[in-house]
């Protein structure tokens, strides 16, 4: 084995009832390297990594350490305790207590057998701030953002003696100077000799930061490369096993232009957290919103949805106008939102795949029009085999369904609606790029069926794709929007979020 | 031919409902051995008679508790302790309007089922200040509770003057005890009834999924139009009424409306039986069936508790005993282990036919 090895996994094993989630995967981790760890939704990645921190226990395999020799991991403890530390897709901090509780949980530092609070804070703010974030350490985690969030989860780990870091998708939910922060964090890190583990869907990330890259596919380990053999095209087609097409035809998939017909207009809307605005959408468009995390890009379409109570204005939907708050009455005028947050407004996590997609067409009915099991049913297996959405069967919960599957499940279950307008909320985030492909491909199909859609979207390039017009968003208002092939590119869209050319 | 029997029994084992029904058959077995006669039934004076009728009759009560018991405990992730005051609010003001509010009569000085609906709107109503508390006020489940808990049996006792009123009439007693002609008890019947009805209701309206949705994730059911207070709101009054339902029984079995005593401590057995069902008492899924199952466990080991010759006072102690190796045999950290042991006899195996 080399020298400088600390982390060797070999021959790792997980099944799951009715899914062979890992098969005879390798994985080797060198000190002072920062190691990408890509494969599509389902491949595999989070499995390895919670077999990994003990999460889940292994079927077959094992896992060596630097100076441990063997290890078995039982519970994320253990693997802290070994030195691993983990930062997960998505936030897992205790919402209700404070930043610093939360930064030193289990780890408190004490004097005289007492917490030290003023020690605790004081080094939580020193923490944050050599990421550059200045907060109040004593407030509760729930008062942030999911990006704040996001960061103190990552000076957790960093704060522990780790000679192994695994970052799971942590970027997903942090805006561009955000991911420079971390990116700083991490190239320091690796010069201290930790190695990193580095799980994310972003390929300009990879390429940005890493030394080399492993890919999964199905659960099987494909291969090891260093980053420099490996060109961004062959990694896509090596994670999807298929070569990819180019995605930048997408835009002319387009097959119908928008109508004149307007489906949705919010007339001088606001709620607690937007500022006043006015944006309508035509049959058959797509409008983005584009702007930085916490522009009030969500928050606007929380508004008109009714999922934040609009305290003025009027949204009209199919020329009926919808009393705001009432989100049944918004789902029964047309309207379908998918949330931000998947994990919190999205999936119900313990019913199963077929009445996580059924549940917002039986509201829409009504309790006592029970749509039957047939009809159920078909419903899931046409909806099951069109997104193809990789789940062992449609009784299983969504919670054991990887992330983008939970995704394609919920889109699956506005889609059932029939909606006339959609709203989505960062539809794209933390799925593969198959998918990613797979969703602007629909959405695009759903303008040409003539509906109205909204699509937040934190890659500019993505929006860009799909959109014929885009609202721009800063600090929690809207500032105007670009329309026009000679307005929508990249470098306009910047400065319009920025403010101009300053 | 063998390995077919093994995935069946496999199939048996993991069928969810399997623990409860195993726990229930062990209590079951535990009588077989020390009462060989357990299992004894038969007609006297018309009316079936052995001990598995008495544990089916005793336990209606718990059983249409534990039905409504499920449903709260499902949307709101709380239980409602109040059931048993509920019960003995129920009875005094059905007694009350049957007496007219005198302490003792011999005929009804109102007519009965209007009198044994106005019990059960008692029960209701108790039902929605709860989920009142609960749903809209958002009190905590067991503290919103907590004040019919107390004040329930008070009210009781205000309606019937803090005296036991009695309705000496037969007609009355039919109802927790036998109709005339019928060797089953009545209670059975009742009891089967609300089981079949809510069963009914729950998985033939979409009633159950919204009840498991919006006690698995409220904010997601929300954005899909649930009203959760509206949901769970529901589920305490169905609560309430079933509570009224089986106060009425519980009444009727001693003639009389005792403030003091009817459906005393009963809450407690009935969210025993609703976790001893499988039920996670976290809300979200849930399954009627296994609290009946839960229910009848109870009721099966009291049976058998007196059978022995325990003593009334000290049968909590006993029933404590065999409720803590009931739950440990259904957590997942048992089954772990069972689950460890099991492969290891089979790798042993495997070596011994290598060697061999």
């Amino acid at each position: 084995m080399e020298e400088n090895v600390v982390l060797h996994m070999e021959g790792i094993y997980k099944t799951f009832p009715g899914v062979k989630a890992l098969q005879n995967v390798a994985f080797t981790l060198r000190e002072g390297e920062i190691h990408a760890l890509m494969g599509e939704n389902g491949a595999g990645k989070s499995t390895l990594i919670k077999v990994l921190t003990g999460v889940y226990e292994l079927d077959g395999g094992s896992i060596y350490l630097k100076g441990h020799g063997e290890i078995v991991n039982k519970s994320p403890q253990d693997a802290q305790d070994n030195g691993i530390s983990t930062v997960y897709q998505e936030v897992c901090l205790c919402p209700n207590l404070s930043v610093s509780e939360n930064i030193f949980m289990g780890r408190e530092p004490r004097k005289g057998g007492f917490v030290d609070w003023k020690k605790m804070h004081e080094d939580s703010r020193k923490l944050l701030s050599s990421l550059d974030i200045d907060i109040d350490v004593t407030a509760a985690v729930e008062n942030y953002s999911i990006a704040i969030q996001q960061m103190i989860a990552i000076a957790r780990a960093v704060s522990t003696e780790c000679k192994v870091l695994i970052l799971d998708e942590p970027t997903s939910s942090l805006d561009d100077s955000e991911v420079e922060k971390l990116f700083s964090v991490m190239t320091n890190l690796k010069s201290k000799g930790v190695g990193i583990i580095f799980v994310t869907h972003f390929l300009e990330q990879v390429y940005q930061v890493c030394d080399r890259i492993t890919v999964l596919r199905n659960g099987q380990l494909v291969g090891e490369y260093p980053i420099k053999d490996l060109p961004r095209v062959e990694l896509v087609s090596k994670m999807l096993g298929k070569d990819l097409d180019d995605l930048a035809e997408i835009k002319n998939m387009r097959t119908t232009k928008p109508s004149e017909k307007v489906i949705i207009d919010a007339d001088s809307v606001k709620s607690a957290k937007i500022k006043e605005f006015n944006i309508n959408v035509h049959k058959g468009e797509v409008v983005g919103l584009a702007g930085l995390l916490g522009s009030g890009r969500s928050e606007l379409v929380r508004a008109i949805y009714g999922a934040d109570k609009a305290n003025a204005g009027t949204v009209t939907c199919a020329d009926k106008k919808v009393r705001s708050g009432n989100e049944l009455e918004s789902m029964k005028a047309g309207m379908a939102y998918l949330p931000e947050d998947r994990k919190k407004d999205g999936i119900i996590p313990d019913l199963s795949v077929r009445e996580n997609m059924l549940i917002a067409l039986q509201v829409k009915n009504g309790m006592f029009k029970l749509i039957n099991k047939k009809n159920q049913e078909e419903f899931v297996d046409e909806y099951i085999k069109i997104l193809q959405i990789k789940t062992a069967s449609r009784e299983t919960p969504i919670k054991s369904l990887s992330g983008g599957n939970q995704q394609k499940v919920i889109l699956a279950r506005w889609l059932l609606t029939n909606p006339e307008f959609i709203i989505l909320d960062e539809p794209t985030r933390g799925i593969d790029i198959g998918t990613k492909t797979e969703i602007q491909k629909l959405i695009l199909r759903f303008a040409d069926e003539g509906k109205g859609v909204i699509f937040i979207s934190s890659e500019i390039e993505e929006m860009l794709r799909t959109c014929s017009r885009m609202g721009i968003m800063r600090d929690g208002k809207k500032v105007g929007e670009l329309s026009g092939e000679e307005n929508l590119n990249v470098s306009s869209v910047m400065k319009a979020i920025a403010g101009g050319e300053k | 031919m063998n390995g077919d029997l093994k995935s069946r029994l496999g199939k048996i084992v993991h069928y969810k409902l399997f623990l409860p029904l195993f726990c229930l058959f062990l209590v079951l077995m535990v009588n077989v051995i020390t009462t060989p006669d357990f299992f004894h039934v038969e007609i006297r004076n018309g009316v079936l008679y052995g001990r598995p009728v008495d544990i089916i009759n005793r336990a209606s009560e718990l059983v249409i508790l534990a039905v409504g018991m499920t449903l709260v405990v499902a949307a709101s992730a709380g239980t409602d302790i109040s059931v048993g005051a509920v019960m003995a609010v129920t009875a005094a003001v059905t007694t009350f309007f049957l007496s007219g509010g005198e302490i003792s009569v011999n005929e009804y000085q109102f007519p009965l089922f209007p009198a044994i609906l106005l019990g059960i709107g008692a029960g209701a109503l108790c039902g929605a200040w709860n989920g009142f508390l609960v749903a809209k006020m958002r009190i905590q489940p067991m503290v919103a509770t907590l004040i019919l808990y107390t004040a329930g049996r008070g009210i009781a006792q205000l309606i019937t003057k803090g005296q036991i009123t009695y309705i000496r009439v037969d007609s009355y007693q039919y109802i927790g005890n036998f109709l005339p002609g019928v060797p089953i008890p009545t209670p059975v019947f009742i009891s089967i009834a609300v089981v079949i009805l809510v069963q009914l209701f729950v998985k033939k309206t979409a009633f159950g999924l919204f009840v498991e949705s919006v006690g698995v994730n409220k904010e997601a059911s929300k954005h899909v139009g649930l009203k959760s207070v509206m949901i769970i709101f529901a589920t305490y009054v169905f609560c309430g009424v079933l509570s009224g339902i089986a106060g009425i029984v519980a009444s009727s079995r001693i003639y009389s409306a005792d403030a003091n005593n009817i459906g005393l401590n009963l809450e407690l057995d009935a969210i025993l039986a609703v976790a001893l069902g499988g039920n996670s008492l976290g809300g979200g899924r849930f399954s009627i069936l296994g609290s009946i199952i839960g229910a009848y466990t109870i009721q099966a080991l009291t049976t058998t508790l007196y059978a022995i010759g325990v003593s009334a006072d000290q049968i909590p102690v006993y029933k404590a005993i065999v409720v803590v190796i009931i739950v440990s045999l259904q957590s997942p950290e048992f089954q772990r282990y069972v689950r460890k042991f099991r492969k290891k006899l089979e790798a042993k195996k495997a070596i011994g036919e290598v060697t061999a």
